[in-house]
């Protein structure tokens, strides 16, 4: 079987500038993968040049078999990849609801949007409370948990999340942390981008550490976990 | 000045007991002087206020109000009703859900500000004050006892803002003179409104019609000044008084109701706005009419580009041109170079049609740019068309547009065997040219408000909007940006272009000078844009009004002159400063200039 999303050798570059240096990498239908490292690894920039935002100077992506190469952003989603952007990109001055129904801009069966929007207020009762209320008046948790919910809504194949727990407090990033696990365990496949790496890390069946643009790490999760050097490198320990 | 700050020096107990009026006089004499100042004005109004008819609208009559003084006589007994509401008379509470205090205060003032501008100009104008008559003495005193009254009204006084002990003398000026407006501020503030309980409907829709009734009443009354000073008189009772009954609240109740019964407020505006021909004598004013209908008409198309899509057009103005060219072309026209003679569905048809290639074309390699870039070619391809026109002459380029001759004698249209070129009489009244091409502007308008509100409303409208308030996110969506935009580009122009058709046949002559980016007459871009950004982005009523607002004050204010711009680009100054969401705020707008009104914070500014 081949994987949901294959990366092979991918480069990206801002001008002249190579943030993504031929990085390879696959996720598998059911798994939690990450990618952990500092503050310009070329993390952000490899989702958002999976969603389309950005074009790659080399190298492949395949989604369920097929190359991504030349799709437009809007139709990618339309192909299972949802992106949950970095630093959440809400529409601040519409309500929850609008924005949560926007998330299912390319779906047509209302019946299933309806329900979906359900879920997400399952998930997050406090969206459910807040349903009517402009999205930018919540809080930085509630308006991450929001950005989730609204990329739940395309029905994706493969969900993205940039940094979900940036700028959180720990009782709401650990929250977030739980909503993820759930998610996992409802058989959500997920690439997740993180600086915290402990809480991606236990979270995730396989990770990769990158530095400058390249993948200098890679493992399942466990192993990363207690590996000497990433424990130095990203724990804190000496 | 976030930290650091002290106590107020001044711990007496003005802040303290945060109750006392403007000005130094007991609140129960205020009262009794505002409305009794209110009621001699009324009064006075039936006096003469001054010898000379030379003074226009002849205020010389005794018992019988003329001109300003019928202003007047408004705003006055506006004042004296809504005193009397604030003593709890039984039967007038329905006026001031929101409270009296405030409203009483600007009502005072828009009968003192018309009453001491009439006078004024009358002294002015005629050489002294020496003109006037004793009804004007009265009237004059009648209302400053009235709002130096009101000003004693108690009202919540806010709490200073403490000095910064380390603050210089100009930091502390700054803080006093920021102080103070804000008290001022508060002394005009009033409360929230108390919510309407649901009437019967049919109370509803007939608080509906009577708001329609005052409005059309106000426009006609404003449309059909006859000299400069009623205008400016109009302008000031009417923009207080308006003032005065937001702050009673009844505003916000109206509104209420009407968002209840949207369609049947529509609906009932189109009524009443098909009235207005009615109500004149001759054509004059219904040649305004037309005119603002063909400008608010274009303004709202914009407001769908603009408003909605977030996308600046600085050359907005070129698809009426195209629209007017195409269906003068096919008119049957001499000056035009085809010998066509089309009926008026199909020259709309190509009208509209021209608009929307033309829309295309420009917006397909235009709109892969975003923000000013946007803005700034958008402009030269609106200068691009107009020189074009000019150009297409026959010696500079093919014969097409007759150059800045422009495609002239457009003959008059015929719609159904109705021709709209002659007068008709319809039930007795007397319908003219004019009014003929009014009532099809009309029409026009209100497919163009249909689309604004099926589109506003629709998933297309929503992707709008997205894009609007971020794109990147709109992208991840899965929001196809540059076909959505193109979209609402072509759409706009389209509706542009339907104007357009009906203004080459009112107008009877199509020239490119008549399609400038900015020029001292409505419609051109800069107007245009500015009807639509001072009357509010994204709402329907915002440009109708904005563009009302635009065409008329220009229009009716012929002192202005020269300084006509100036004054134009004063008040968008001085609106974006005070009220940067527009005349008519839309819900989502309100949210982004006033934050902190619909989020309140537990902290603090200082951040304690």
């Amino acid at each position: 079987m081949t994987a949901l999303l294959e990366v092979e050798d991918l480069r990206v570059a801002y001008g002249k500038i190579e943030a993504v240096k031929g990085i390879s990498f696959k996720v598998d239908a059911g798994e939690v993968v990450t990618l952990i490292g500092t503050n310009g690894a070329g993390k952000t920039t490899t989702l958002r040049t999976l969603s389309g935002l950005l074009k790659p100077v080399g190298g492949q992506i395949k989604f369920g078999g097929k190359s991504l190469k030349k799709v437009p952003a809007h139709q990618i989603v339309s192909m299972g990849l949802a992106h949950s952007p970095e630093g959440r990109h809400i529409f601040p001055r519409m309500t929850i609801e609008d924005n949560l129904r926007l998330g299912a801009f390319l779906r047509s069966d209302r019946a299933g949007i309806e329900k979906d929007i359900q879920r997400a207020y399952d998930l997050f009762p406090i969206l459910g409370e807040r349903r009517k209320q402009a999205a930018g008046t919540l809080s930085g948790g509630e308006q991450q948990m929001l950005a989730m919910g609204r990329a739940l809504m395309s029905q994706p194949k493969l969900l993205m999340l940039d940094e979900p727990s940036m700028g959180l407090s720990p009782i709401m990033m650990q929250k977030i942390m739980q909503t993820i696990a759930e998610l996992k365990s409802q058989g959500t496949t997920i690439l997740l981008v993180e600086q915290n790496a402990q809480a991606a890390l236990s979270l995730a069946d396989h990770g990769h550490v990158m530095e400058v643009g390249s993948i200098v790490l890679s493992g399942s999760g466990r192993e990363l976990l207690h590996d000497e050097s990433v424990r130095k490198a990203y724990l804190g320990e000496d | 000045m976030t930290t650091q700050t002290t106590a107020p020096k001044t711990s007496g107990g003005v802040a303290g007991d945060g109750s006392t009026g403007l000005i130094g006089i007991p609140a129960h004499l205020g009262r009794a002087l505002a409305t009794g100042g209110g009621l001699l004005t009324v009064v006075s109004t039936f006096l003469a206020w001054t010898w000379t008819a030379e003074f226009p609208g002849d205020l010389t009559v005794y018992g019988y109000p003329g001109g300003l003084q019928v202003l007047v006589l408004i705003a006055g007994a506006l004042t004296t009703l809504l005193g009397l509401a604030s003593y709890g008379v039984r039967g007038l509470g329905w006026l001031v859900p929101a409270g009296a205090d405030a409203a009483l205060k600007f009502a005072a003032l828009s009968a003192f500000a018309t009453t001491w501008y009439t006078v004024i100009a009358i002294s002015a104008q005629l050489g002294g004050l020496v003109n006037l008559e004793p009804g004007a003495y009265v009237a004059a005193a009648a209302t400053l006892v009235a709002f130096l009254g009101a000003l004693a009204l108690p009202f919540e006084r806010p709490e200073p803002d403490p000095f910064d002990p380390d603050d210089t003398g100009w930091e502390q000026f700054k803080h006093t003179s920021g102080n103070n407006w804000q008290t001022v501020k508060a002394a005009f503030a009033s409360g929230t409104p108390r919510t309407l309980r649901p009437l019967p409907s049919y109370v509803e829709i007939l608080i509906i019609v009577a708001v329609l009734a005052v409005a059309l009443l106000v426009f006609t009354y404003g449309i059909g000044t006859e000299y400069d000073e009623l205008f400016v008189g109009f302008l000031i009772t009417a923009g207080l008084g308006f003032a005065a009954l937001n702050k009673a609240g009844l505003i916000a109740q109206a509104t209420q109701i009407t968002s209840r019964h949207t369609n049947i407020t529509v609906c009932g505006a189109f009524i009443a706005a098909a009235c207005f021909p009615f109500t004149q004598t001759d054509d004059q004013y219904a040649t305004l009419g037309v005119y603002i209908l063909i400008f608010a008409t274009v303004a709202l198309g914009l407001n769908i580009v603009v408003g909605l899509a977030g996308l600046l057009d600085l050359g907005y103005v070129a698809f009426l041109g195209v629209g007017a060219y195409a269906a003068s072309m096919v008119s049957g026209s001499p000056s035009s170079p085809f010998d066509l003679h089309l009926p008026f569905w199909a020259a709309v048809l190509v009208g509209a049609a021209a608009s929307l290639v033309f829309g295309v074309l420009i917006g397909a390699p235009t709109l892969r740019l975003r923000g000013d870039y946007l803005a700034i070619v958008t402009l030269g391809f609106g200068e691009i068309f107009r020189i074009t026109a000019n150009n297409l002459d026959g010696t500079s380029g093919p014969d097409v547009t007759n150059g800045s001759n422009g495609i002239s004698s457009i003959p008059d249209l015929n719609v159904l065997g109705f021709d709209l070129g002659v007068q008709h009489d319809i039930g007795g009244f007397t319908i003219g040219r004019f009014a003929n091409y009014f009532f099809l502007m009309l029409i026009i308008t209100a497919v163009v408000v249909l689309v604004f509100r099926r589109s506003g409303d629709s998933r297309i409208g929503r992707a709008w909007v997205a894009i609007r308030e971020d794109e990147t996110a709109a992208l991840a969506m899965g929001i196809n940006g540059f076909r959505v935009k193109l979209i609402a580009f072509a759409v706009g122009a389209t509706l542009a272009g339907l104007a357009g058709t009906v203004q080459a046949h009112v107008t009877y002559t199509v020239t490119p000078e008549q399609y400038l980016f900015a020029g001292t007459t409505p419609p051109n871009s800069a107007f245009l844009l500015a009807a639509v950004v001072l009357g509010g982005m994204g709402t329907i009523a915002g440009p109708l009004i904005g563009a009302s607002l635009l065409f008329l004050i220009p229009n009716k204010l012929q002192f202005l002159g020269d300084y006509q711009l100036f004054a134009f680009g004063l008040a968008l100054v001085l609106l974006m400063r005070f009220r940067p969401e527009g005349l008519i705020a839309n819900r989502r707008n309100k949210l982004e200039f006033h934050e902190e009104a619909e989020a309140p914070t537990t902290l603090s500014k200082t951040g304690a």
